[in-house]
């Protein structure tokens, strides 16, 4: 570990923690129903108004929406032979494959069983993939707004209008965000053009084709959305899709700064901004665990090399240009936001670097998180932390003043029992099953760690692989595809239905006697619930992939 | 009630193991949903481990072991709530007791037995007779006797018309008569209710329990998954791992530790209450207790002691202090009233050696009309009273405006102002003082640091109230208070989204009992009044109002503190058993048995012991309650986690690695 490794590291999370205010308060704006410019003609247009729903209401919009958005997106795949913009002639998807990718860009997953520049046309690209990287954002967002608002509002039905809250953050948030990163990528260097490729004559004399495409701008809204789907197959190792040290330190600031940014919208909201610094402190803590295990471990490098006379740290699978120490921190931060974009393998990382990013996403993406997933789910594991501690205090548990009772207990645990569920036993099929088992590149505990990986990053709706799995098969296109689905409105459903009851609570003024939800006793005692449920729920599994590979790489056995 | 049992008595504890085995009967098990889990695995389990004798297998004995400790947890769980009912129902039998073979005296002359009363038959009990029914006292006046509920040997009055009507079945009338109307059919009555609720027969969850069992059971259903999952994650890795070891992993993991306690907390929370002669009417008003945020406290008995005492002989110009003292004091020697006495032991303090009763004196008797007292010597008469009575009865009196100052001043400082007379002319004023009970200003301090609003209900006029509001430190105060009032207030508590608690005993005070979220009714109080608490206070003590907080308190607190304790005990039966099943796998993960356990089996035996006994040896905190302390949540939090939460984390890597060392010495595996 070096110096200027640990200054990346604190340089990056002081930013966060600077941009969080003026994200947040911008959120805020979007989330506070006063009305915004041109919107009012544009509901008119839409035949829509801000109509409050109840969260019946505003789930049956989130879901309809995305179904229509995943059957869209289907037939884009399907047809995208005979549709425009397609200068390399590609035909269309196969079935189970356009399946997979449909559910995972809908699902803000963007798990690629597929290699973006040699299958998929230009328009499929930017009028399918892109747009639902937008919507799959705003979804995200929307669902924390409604979130927000249980808390918030006292005493009431509903929790505000989808079809509002989504065209508000698309239209006013994302949209004009993502066309200015996209300038500065093309500043930075990456392309945007509808050109397919060049051809380059490379030293040795011989032709080489290189892809190019609409980059930038797919860029942009992968990391800001934190969707994580590449243009490239090889994703933001690519020097275009990430052009200079510059271009990788924004790439990863955009990635966490909605998510952070809505702790405190969710603070200003309920009118205690320590509520929201708390939540982000949370957050940030297990963030920089997670950094200092992963860039420790990488640091130290592996032994059985280090045996071999190769000295330094672990730098198989990594982008020379970033070396270890941004390797491990873009690592911590992809998988930690749900995000899935990589700059180096982790499949080649150290096991226990390995560990920390499977963690990450088994512990359901609530580290900063996806943007809006990441909150209402860090939020749903308070409510679980308030229940069990806050009867420590002799009162009946309550957040944010609304009381915590059976209703909310049943909803929160089915919202944490959806991970464990679907990614234990999609990985326990696939471990005793001849489809399964076809997939793994590796053997022993490192290839379990891939099929474990693959359906964390599904269910977790990272959309990071570890590589070395042969996903594109049909058994993993379905039962990836059903990991996404489950993992994203398995949990959004319950969370509504969490909002709708705690909505129409009563809000209690907050006194001496209110279980302290601000203040570093809570955030220790949030973080401690999180890695305990989360730690004892996956320990088993973790044993028998990344630690046991841990104990033989240190043993110096070779699988 | 009964005096203070010790926590196992012979009786209680071989009772208890008794009902800890009929309690296996799966109709009463399936309320647990974890100990049903676990009396499933446990039956699985058997099932196994008989084909394993059957075939020989070498691994019997130690599948034996697991089974018996399995089976054990399930019955300590059975027993924690069989001690903890089995104390309620040595009470309820002595209060059966008092019930047995109660006879009736109807007005026709008629005897019956007590069961055949209706509601609205008028009975007449006698001397030396136990009433038959709850009823009201619609004639006649009596002491009555009321240790068959209350433990207080001290008789009490009972008459009709007044807030002393209610009478209680069971208690016994010592002097005089009394016809009471019967108000509670057979087997409605106070006595059964009260047998029920200390038997725990009608118990119901409560809301905070029934959500603590869905977590429970949520985290059981995760852990399902967990373990349910690692055949398939063995057989990738080549190997396999036995049923009874995959048994042991998962009921270790599940809360059984908690999950066997609930209940009896529960029971043992309103063991508590009734013990402290408070009869809860639910567990929900107990929890509720834990709640409040705001408590509505009576002034008089509560925060002042009951009565007025003179502080202070105030002259008016041109009258010595000593004629003060002493026509005051001659005024008030025939008073027997306590603000009376109070004037005689302040005169004699002040001027020691005053003349008793002369012989010729005719006491004034206080009446509504006159508002005075005083003593008639021959001519003479001397009388005190409040200052308007005194005034009007010498119209012209010089001093007058005098006096006025005087007594404003008083009553600007929250006292009350006596005047004194001797005959045409005016003396001056006694200074009459509520006294704020000792200590009762650190009680509203600590109340107030747990986040609890206090605020006192007076009748006196606002100057009064504030003035004795700021000597007690209570919060606030609602003066001149009407019944109207003080439900009005509660309303306005409750819009704010607070929880309020008072007690009451009058008729009046019923629709405020019923408003608000804990309502304590005295037992001294009217049959209307103790319908519309939800607790009934056998003492009739108003101060309790703030112990019943700390008890509600205490309840929720000893739940969360065991739950916590028992999720936190699973990170050391991972770092047991996880190594132990999976070395096999790969040898290297033996690196994890970081307690260094003899053997594999020995550390699966290890904790499964550790996860059985957990129990009974918690079970005496489930009853007596975490220690309690008034303070505010964050410091209460900060306590109870470094106790419970850290303490759950180390207990079983010391518990596990000493039962270890004991398994491995006597060879058990």
């Amino acid at each position: 570990m070096t110096f200027a490794g640990w200054t990346l590291i604190f340089v990056f999370i002081a930013l966060i923690i600077a941009l969080a205010k003026p994200s947040g308060a911008l959120l805020f704006r979007l989330y506070d129903s006063r009305p915004l410019p041109l919107e009012a003609g544009l509901f008119r247009l839409a035949g829509t108004g801000p109509r409050e729903q109840s969260w019946v209401g505003y789930a049956v919009a989130v879901l309809a929406f995305n179904i229509a958005g995943i059957a869209l997106l289907f037939a884009i795949l399907k047809l995208q032979g005979g549709l425009p913009l397609n200068p390399q002639g590609f035909e269309g998807v196969e079935s189970w494959l356009a399946f997979n990718t449909a559910v995972s860009f809908v699902t803000n997953t963007n798990w690629q069983n597929y290699g973006g520049e040699t299958t998929l046309s230009h328009f499929s690209q930017m009028v399918g993939l892109t747009v639902q990287n937008f919507l799959s954002a705003a979804t995200g967002i929307a669902v924390a707004f409604a979130f927000i608002r249980a808390f918030a509002r006292s005493s009431v039905a509903t929790l505000g209008n989808f079809w509002v809250d989504m065209t508000r953050v698309t239209l006013y948030l994302l949209l004009p965000a993502c066309a200015i990163l996209t300038v500065v990528y093309v500043a930075m260097g990456v392309p945007q053009t509808l050109a397919a490729s060049v051809t380059a004559t490379t030293v040795e004399g011989t032709q080489q084709v290189i892809a190019l495409g609409p980059v930038a701008s797919q860029l942009a809204i992968k990391m800001l959305g934190t969707n994580g789907g590449g243009f490239f197959n090889v994703n933001s190792a690519h020097p275009f899709e990430n052009p200079t040290a510059l271009a990788n330190f924004l790439q990863m600031l955009s990635i966490f700064v909605l998510g952070a940014g809505l702790t405190l919208t969710f603070g200003k909201a309920v009118g205690n901004l320590r509520q929201g610094w708390t939540i982000l402190a949370a957050m940030l803590g297990l963030f920089l665990i997670g950094v200092t295990v992963t860039y420790w471990a990488e640091a130290a490098g592996n032994p059985i090399h280090q045996a071999l006379g190769i000295a330094g740290g672990n730098m198989e699978g990594k982008e020379v240009r970033f070396g270890i120490a941004a390797t491990a921190l873009f690592a911590v931060v992809t998988t930690a936001a749900s995000c899935g974009a990589v700059i180096g393998m982790h499949d080649s990382f150290m096991p226990l670097g390995g560990l920390v990013t499977m963690f990450n996403m088994q512990l359901g993406e609530v580290i900063v998180g996806g943007v809006g997933a990441g909150f209402y789910g860090i939020l749903i594991y308070a409510i679980l932390a308030v229940f069990i501690a806050g009867l420590m205090v002799g009162r009946t548990p309550e957040y944010i003043g609304k009381k915590i009772e059976a209703r909310e207990m049943k909803l929160a645990v089915i919202a944490i029992a959806v991970l464990p569920l679907f990614i234990l036993g999609l990985t326990a099929l696939a471990s005793v099953t001849e489809a399964g088992l076809a997939g793994p590149l590796a053997g022993g505990p490192h290839g379990f760690s891939e099929i474990l990986y693959a359906y964390s990053s599904a269910v977790g709706n990272n959309g990071s692989a570890f590589g070395g799995l042969t996903g594109n098969t049909p058994f993993y296109n379905i039962t990836l595809a059903i990991g996404m689905f489950v993992g994203r409105f398995g949990v959004i459903l319950p969370a509504l239905a969490i909002a709708g009851g705690l909505v129409a609570k009563r809000r209690q003024p907050e006194g001496p006697g209110s279980f302290p939800t601000t203040g570093a006793l809570w955030v220790g005692l949030l973080a401690a619930i999180i890695l305990i449920v989360g730690g004892l729920t996956f320990l088993p599994a973790l044993a028998l992939g990344p630690i046991a590979d841990h104990f033989q790489v240190a043993a110096g056995m070779l699988l | 009630m009964s005096p203070q049992t010790s926590l196992f008595t012979g009786p209680i504890v071989r009772a208890a193991a008794r009902d800890a085995l009929i309690k296996l009967n799966p109709s009463t098990l399936i309320r647990n949903p974890v100990m049903f889990v676990t009396a499933i695995v446990a039956a699985l389990s058997t099932v196994l481990w008989v084909r394993a004798i059957a075939t020989g297998s070498g691994t019997a004995a130690f599948e034996g072991q697991i089974v018996f400790w399995l089976w054990l947890t399930v019955l300590f769980g059975n027993f924690a709530e069989a001690v903890a009912e089995g104390r309620g129902k040595a009470q309820a039998a002595s209060l059966r007791a008092t019930k047995a073979d109660l006879r009736a005296k109807l007005l026709d002359g008629r005897v019956v037995d007590a069961s055949a009363l209706q509601i609205g038959d008028v009975v007449r009990v006698d001397t030396g007779e136990v009433i038959p029914a709850d009823g009201e006292v619609v004639a006649g006046v009596a002491f009555v006797n009321e240790a068959a509920i209350t433990g207080e040997s001290a008789p009490v009055i009972r008459e009709g018309g007044g807030d002393r009507s209610a009478v209680t079945a069971g208690t016994r009338v010592i002097a005089d008569w009394i016809e009471v109307r019967v108000t509670a059919a057979a087997g409605q009555g106070f006595l059964d209710r009260m047998i029920a609720l200390v038997e725990g027969a009608s118990r119901q969850k409560t809301p905070n329990e029934i959500a603590l069992t869905i977590l429970l059971a949520g985290l059981t259903l995760i852990f399902l998954i967990a373990v349910g999952t690692l055949p398939a994650f063995a057989a990738y890795a080549g190997g396999s791992i036995a049923v009874p070891v995959l048994v042991a992993l998962f009921v270790t993991l599940i809360p059984t530790t908690i999950s066997g306690l609930l209940s009896a907390i529960g029971i043992a929370g309103m063991d508590r209450l009734v013990r402290f002669n408070v009869l809860a009417k639910s567990g929900r008003a107990v929890e509720a207790a834990g709640d409040i945020d705001t408590l509505l406290l009576d002034k008089t008995g509560t925060i002042t002691i009951g009565d007025r005492q003179a502080v202070a002989f105030m002259p008016l110009p041109g009258v010595s202090e000593g004629e003060l003292i002493a026509s005051a004091r001659l005024a008030s020697l025939a008073d027997e009233t306590p603000e009376g006495r109070s004037i005689v032991v302040l005169a004699d303090e002040k001027a020691p050696g005053g003349e008793g009763l002369p012989a010729a004196a005719e006491p004034i008797a206080f009446t509504s009309q006159t508002r005075v007292s005083g003593l008639q010597i021959g001519e003479r008469s001397l009388v005190k009273g409040a200052v308007d009575a005194v005034m009007r009865r010498i119209p012209n009196a010089r001093n007058a405006d005098a006096l006025k100052q005087i007594s404003d001043d008083i009553a600007r400082t929250g006292g009350t102002p006596l005047a004194v007379a001797d005959g045409e002319r005016l003396l001056g004023v006694i200074h009459l003082k509520d006294i704020v009970k000792a200590g009762i200003r650190e009680r509203f301090g600590e109340l107030r640091r747990m986040g609890i609003k206090t605020v006192m209900i007076t009748g006196d006029n606002p100057l009064t109230a504030a003035s004795i509001a700021a000597e007690s430190g209570v919060d606030d105060f609602l003066a001149e208070a009407t019944p109207e009032d003080k439900l009005a207030y509660i309303r306005r508590e409750q819009e704010g989204g607070k929880l309020v608690a008072m007690c009451g005993d009058g008729t009046n005070d019923a629709p405020a009992l019923a408003q608000s979220d804990v309502g304590v009714a005295m037992n001294t109080g009217t049959q209307a009044a103790r319908e519309a608490g939800n607790m009934v206070d056998l003492d009739s003590d108003p101060t309790k109002l703030i112990e019943i907080v700390g008890l509600g308190k205490q309840l929720l607190m000893t739940r969360g503190a065991l739950t916590t304790f028992s999720i936190s005990n699973d990170v050391a039966k991972y770092f047991a058993i996880l190594p132990a099943i999976f070395v096999v796998l790969y040898p290297g993960l033996g690196a994890l048995n970081v307690m260094g356990l003899g053997s594999p089996e020995s550390a699966i035996l290890s904790a499964i012991i550790f996860n059985a006994i957990i129990i009974p040896l918690l079970v005496p905190l489930a009853l007596k309650g975490v220690t309690y302390r008034a303070a505010d949540a964050g410091s209460l939090l900060a306590r109870n986690l470094a106790i419970y939460g850290v303490g759950g984390l180390v207990a079983p890597f010391i518990g596990i690695k000493f039962i270890d060392m004991a398994v491995t010495g006597l060879n058990l595996a």
